[in-house]
């Protein structure tokens, strides 16, 4: 029997039944761009950076399922713009200072906006006001990177069951919220070896005195691009989950 | 021989480490020296910008009103206007004050910060006022280009330079792409 | 017994009264805020303890909704609309007017706790505006002599309940009625019918009314309530067209009714209640369902117990409850729940969350409502004008309804008609209506334009009075917002685009961010600092919204700016600046704070904008 098959931008794909875009193009090692999907967890769906255009209607890549004889378009002029516009959007709606980021050279906001060539934030920034949490002793919170992509929500919840970070607020007021009384990271369970703490794709969330182990222009995405380094790490997760 | 690109180059509110890494292009300047020529800058000291200039670079941010004089200057007489830098592209480091009302931030810094003598604050008329948040320079004038980093290395300085040259739409390859 | 005892008693029993049911926690943070007047930190702790949840988990609903509040409102809170229409009847002088006279501030509170007052979104009474809430009730009409009243009353301390009756008389203005309208249903009327026919007749009534969607996106009633029926395909332990044994199903009515300018809900369930359950209850016999609810907009707070009169009336006639008319098996029950003012939770998947007691996000699509909604079982939303036609398609049959209409749109719609016309309210016309005999009907002249579907629609210019409306010209909601020749085409785009700023839920980036930029754009281009690249700036960023964004919000959310800026491009070119770019923050402004402590206003402490 033929295993089902989609296009993406006229490369054959298979796929099995149940999975997305994603998944199937990860597994076939085409890199779609994300931000808030990584394989270990349910997919979230909201930075709309993996955008693809499924039979001419744009569609997340990480939420929606993989059919026989889609076509989907991927690396498309038109697409990356859109992406980089997201990109964008995110620079100037937190306070990134990547010079100053402990995070910079490992960031994959930072890297997937060098993938996707962006070399300005173009629109104006907002400097919102947000709360910095140092509390904890080993756990940084900087709210200002904060992408809202809720893989620490979803971490705290699903891998280590204790439900630390939620997202409030609303619209452009939304805010990463901490589950103690106090507000404060130091007053809820979280430790540094939690799941919830290595999942941030970007530098709000950091283990303490661990800074600038490894010297800027040698990190991560100094030395590979998110695409390569993103399908080297998530292929074999998702082969892992669907044989 | 063709007529030379005139250049002009300004820091606003940076580091002149901008600066510093254009120098970094190293004995590459001989090769730009045939082929460009500095206006106002601080490399050659001239203060005002001639009638026009092909190619403003501006470091750093806009932070005080002289920075928004300078940089209206540089669009005036600018045809093409480069924003270098984390500083001049999102407002850098200085920006770390955006949060915090001006008033508490001279507060701090003139009156009651610790070790302040004579607590007062400035006054004079010969000094800059402070916006009350540093912006990068794309909120105050139309930008053209911007190249990142902090500071962008000579490289990326370099092949914008060459690209524009040699009359091309500068582009800068991927891997030269960097914020940090 | 102190404070924070009392305060955990309350809470406690409030709690204990929703049954300890996590899914009732907006209503409980409802019910909450109107014993202590805001939900306080302890508050939100404190029922967190109770239900034996996340404190985050209270705290993220607290902050999603706009009725809620962290911080004590006033004895008397009151919330003026902010509507397009509301504006136009003199909203925002009314409420400068009543701050003077109550010596407050709009987002304050009074020192002495007395009064507070803000501003909200829409409140569906567009027809009888200036409108606004006074402690969550409606209050229509509030004309200068009103609000002197009101003030006196505020200040002497004179209980809500002890005001007037008239303050709060709420008209129906139904100007127009036909087939739907003309035809009401007699309580019980659609159901005898309903099981005295087997289900395939029935559903066959429904498919051959080719009844779709009235609350704007169109889906055919009749499938959607087929595919509940059927049930999802996952679950699918049936032979199809057999209903999947042991599946609970969820039948929902819609009456979030958020979208500016609409209320021909509202006055359904004023005014003809009883036939909107009704067809809720056709619809739960049809495809299966034992629970229904009706997601009332927390701004109809007012119709909250008539509703609940006419449930408990209708629990007392057997047409709801256990053996409905005595047919064994057909059990069903409605549940009311309120909102909180937050228009997202129109959107289907997002009302189910709100349902299920968390923020009101827009799910990720497929799976639909339809097979995974409430608790992730199949569920029917339908909006409350498709319930009420339901009923009466249940009683009439499905040819009578589409009789009239168009080829793709068979039947009657209600518009809810406002702004510039002699008569406002609510009128029934079969689809194909063209604009222009709506206009002459309501009382229109010297038409500007006509907002079609609200701020989510189009904006149609004079030019364009011989559409129609049908979906195979222009899709509505049923608003319908005319314009006069004095109104500003970009103050009323700004106005909309402020709306859904304010409403974007911010789940997903385009919308978040896209909403809050494309604001602060039209603001600067509207008040005179836009420059050439501007528009070229406005048109990108809207296309780019409509196209990345996760729900119909984001989708929907650049159409004001769009859809004006493609209608009247020189409206916005006149008001842009000759030069090329100007800032998009006041630079003088900027240097205030360093003006005022250096003491300089010298020519050099100053700078021009361009
Ligand atoms: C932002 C948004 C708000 C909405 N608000 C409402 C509403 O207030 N009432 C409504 O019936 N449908 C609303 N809808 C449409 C619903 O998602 C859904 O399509 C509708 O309730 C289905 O009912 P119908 O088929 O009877 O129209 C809204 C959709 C969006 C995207
Ligand atoms: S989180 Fe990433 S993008 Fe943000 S400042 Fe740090 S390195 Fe830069
Ligand atoms: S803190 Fe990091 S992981 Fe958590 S939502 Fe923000 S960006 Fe995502
Ligand atoms: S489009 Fe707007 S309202 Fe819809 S999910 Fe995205 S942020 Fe929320
Ligand atoms: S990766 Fe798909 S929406 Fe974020
Ligand atoms: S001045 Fe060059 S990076 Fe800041």
């Amino acid at each position: 029997m033929t295993r089902p098959t989609f296009q993406i931008d006229g490369k054959p794909v298979t796929f099995t039944e149940g999975q997305t875009i994603m998944e199937a193009a990860t597994a076939a090692g085409v890199y779609i761009p994300h931000l808030c999907h990584n394989p270990e967890f349910e997919p979230h769906g909201s930075c709309k950076l993996c955008t693809v255009k499924v039979n001419g209607r744009n569609c997340s890549a990480c939420t929606f399922p993989a059919a026989d004889g889609q076509e989907v378009l991927n690396d498309t002029a038109e697409l990356n713009e859109l992406r980089r516009t997201i990109t964008q959007m995110l620079f100037v709606e937190g306070n990134h200072l990547c010079p100053s980021c402990e995070k910079s050279g490992n960031c994959q906001l930072q890297a997937a906006a060098y993938f996707l060539g962006m070399t300005d934030a173009h629109f104006p920034f907002f400097y919102p006001r947000r709360e910095l949490d140092a509390s904890h002793p080993d756990i940084l919170l900087d709210r200002d990177r904060c992408i809202f992509c809720a893989l620490c929500v979803r971490a705290s919840r699903d891998v280590d069951g204790k439900n630390v970070f939620a997202i409030g607020g609303r619209g452009i007021d939304s805010r990463l919220i901490v589950n103690s009384p106090s507000g404060r990271l130091a007053d809820t369970p979280i430790a540094a070896t939690d799941k919830a703490t290595r999942v941030c794709p970007v530098g709000a969330i950091l283990i303490k005195r661990h800074g600038f182990e490894v010297p800027i222009g040698e990190r991560v995405y100094d030395r590979h691009t998110i695409a390569e380094e993103s399908l080297e790490r998530e292929e074999p997760i998702v082969e892992a989950r669907h044989g | 021989m063709a007529e030379k690109l005139t250049i002009a180059t300004t820091s606003l509110a940076g580091c002149f480490g901008c600066h510093m890494s254009f120098l970094d292009i190293d004995e590459r300047i001989l090769a730009l020296a045939e082929v460009a020529r500095f206006d106002r800058s601080p490399l050659t000291d001239i203060k005002h910008c001639r009638d026009r200039v092909d190619l403003g670079l501006v470091e750093g941010g806009v932070c005080n009103a002289e920075n928004v004089h300078t940089l209206r200057e540089f669009r005036r007489h600018c045809r093409i206007l480069v924003a270098v830098g984390a500083c001049a592209i999102n407002g850098g480091l200085p920006t770390l004050r955006n949060p915090i009302a001006l008033e508490e931030c001279l507060q701090e810094a003139y009156r009651d910060g610790i070790g302040v003598e004579n607590p007062q604050i400035p006054d004079d008329v010969e000094l800059p006022l402070l916006l009350d948040k540093v912006h990068p320079i794309h909120e105050v004038v139309r930008v053209d280009y911007s190249l990142p980093g902090c500071p962008p290395s000579a490289d990326v300085i370099w092949a914008f330079l060459s690209d524009l040259a040699a009359g091309g739409e500068p582009s800068l390859p991927r891997e030269l792409i960097h914020y940090d | 017994m102190d404070r924070h005892e009392y305060e955990h008693r309350i809470i406690n029993r409030i709690v204990e009264n929703h049954g300890r049911d996590t899914r009732q926690l907006l209503s409980i943070l409802r019910e909450v805020q109107r014993e202590f007047r805001h939900v306080s930190p302890e508050a939100q702790q404190k029922v967190a303890q109770s239900l034996g949840v996340c404190i985050t988990q209270v705290s993220a609903v607290v902050g999603f909704y706009s009725f809620l509040s962290t911080v004590p409102l006033g004895k008397f809170d009151i919330r003026i609309s902010d509507s397009i229409t509301d504006h136009m009847l003199g909203s925002r002088e009314v409420a400068a007017g009543l701050c003077r006279k109550l010596g407050i501030q709009p987002g304050e509170s009074r020192q002495d706790g007395r009064v507070s007052l803000s501003f909200t979104s829409c409140t569906g009474l567009c027809d009888q505006g200036p409108a606004g809430l006074i402690n969550g009730y409606a209050i229509p009409r509030l004309t200068e002599d009103r609000t002197d009243e009101i003030a006196r009353l505020i200040n002497d301390d004179i209980p809500l309940g002890e005001w007037p009756e008239e303050f709060f008389a709420i008209k129906e203005n139904i100007r127009l009625a036909d087939r739907l309208l003309g035809n009401p249903v007699r309580p019980g009327e659609a159901l005898e019918r309903t099981v005295a026919l087997d289900r395939e007749t029935m559903f066959g009534e429904i498919e051959t009314s080719q009844l779709r969607g009235r609350g704007g996106a169109g889906f055919n009633t009749a499938w959607k309530w087929r595919f509940c029926y059927e049930g999802p395909e996952t679950a699918a332990v049936c032979p199809p067209g057999q209903p999947a044994a042991g599946i609970e199903r969820y039948v929902v009515c819609n009456a979030d009714e958020g979208e500016p300018g609409t209320f021909k809900d509202r006055v359904l369930l004023q005014s003809c209640a009883d036939q909107v359950f009704e067809g809720m209850t056709v619809c739960a016999y049809l495809v299966g369902a034992k629970q229904g609810f009706l997601y009332l907009r927390g701004e109809y707070l007012y119709l909250h117990d008539q509703l609940e009169a006419v449930l408990a009336t209708r629990r007392r006639r057997g047409l709801l409850g256990k053996t409905i008319l005595g047919s064994e098996g057909f059990d069903f029950d409605i549940e009311i729940r309120l909102g909180a003012g937050a228009y997202i939770c129109g959107e289907e998947s997002a009302l189910i969350e709100s349902l299920e007691g968390n923020r009101g996000v827009p799910r990720n699509r497929p799976p639909y409502p339809v097979t995974h909604g409430y608790l992730g079982k199949p569920t029917v939303v339908n909006n409350v004008e498709t319930f009420f036609a339901a009923a009466a398609i249940a009683v009439h049959g499905g040819e009578w309804f589409a009789e009239v209409g168009t080829e793709k749109s068979k039947g009657t719609k209600l518009l809810s008609i406002c702004g510039d016309c002699a008569r406002p309210g609510i009128y029934e016309y079969p689809f194909g209506v063209t604009i222009r005999q709506v206009l002459e009907d309501c009382g229109a002249a010297d038409v500007l334009g006509v907002q079609i579907g609200g701020p989510s629609g189009t904006f149609l210019s004079d030019k364009e009075c011989d559409r129609k409306l049908a979906y195979e010209d222009l899709a509505t909601g049923g608003s319908f917002i005319v314009f006069d020749r004095t109104r500003d085409v970009i103050g009323i785009a700004r106005n909309f685009t402020h709306f859904f700023a304010h409403e974007s839920c911010g789940f997903c980036t385009p919308c978040r961010v896209g909403t809050a930029l494309l604001k602060n754009l039209l603001d600067k281009i509207a008040e005179g600092h836009g420059a050439t690249g501007d528009l070229a700036e406005l048109s990108r960023l809207g296309r780019f919204v409509r196209s990345a964004s996760h729900c119909g919000l984001g989708q929907t959310a650049a159409n004001p700016i769009l859809s004006t800026l493609e209608r009247y491009p020189e409206i916005y070119q006149a008001r842009l600046k000759t030069i090329d770019f100007e800032p998009g923050f006041d630079l003088d402004g900027a240097l205030a704070t360093a003006r005022r402590l250096s003491g300089r206003d010298d020519a050099d402490a100053h700078l021009s904008q361009s």
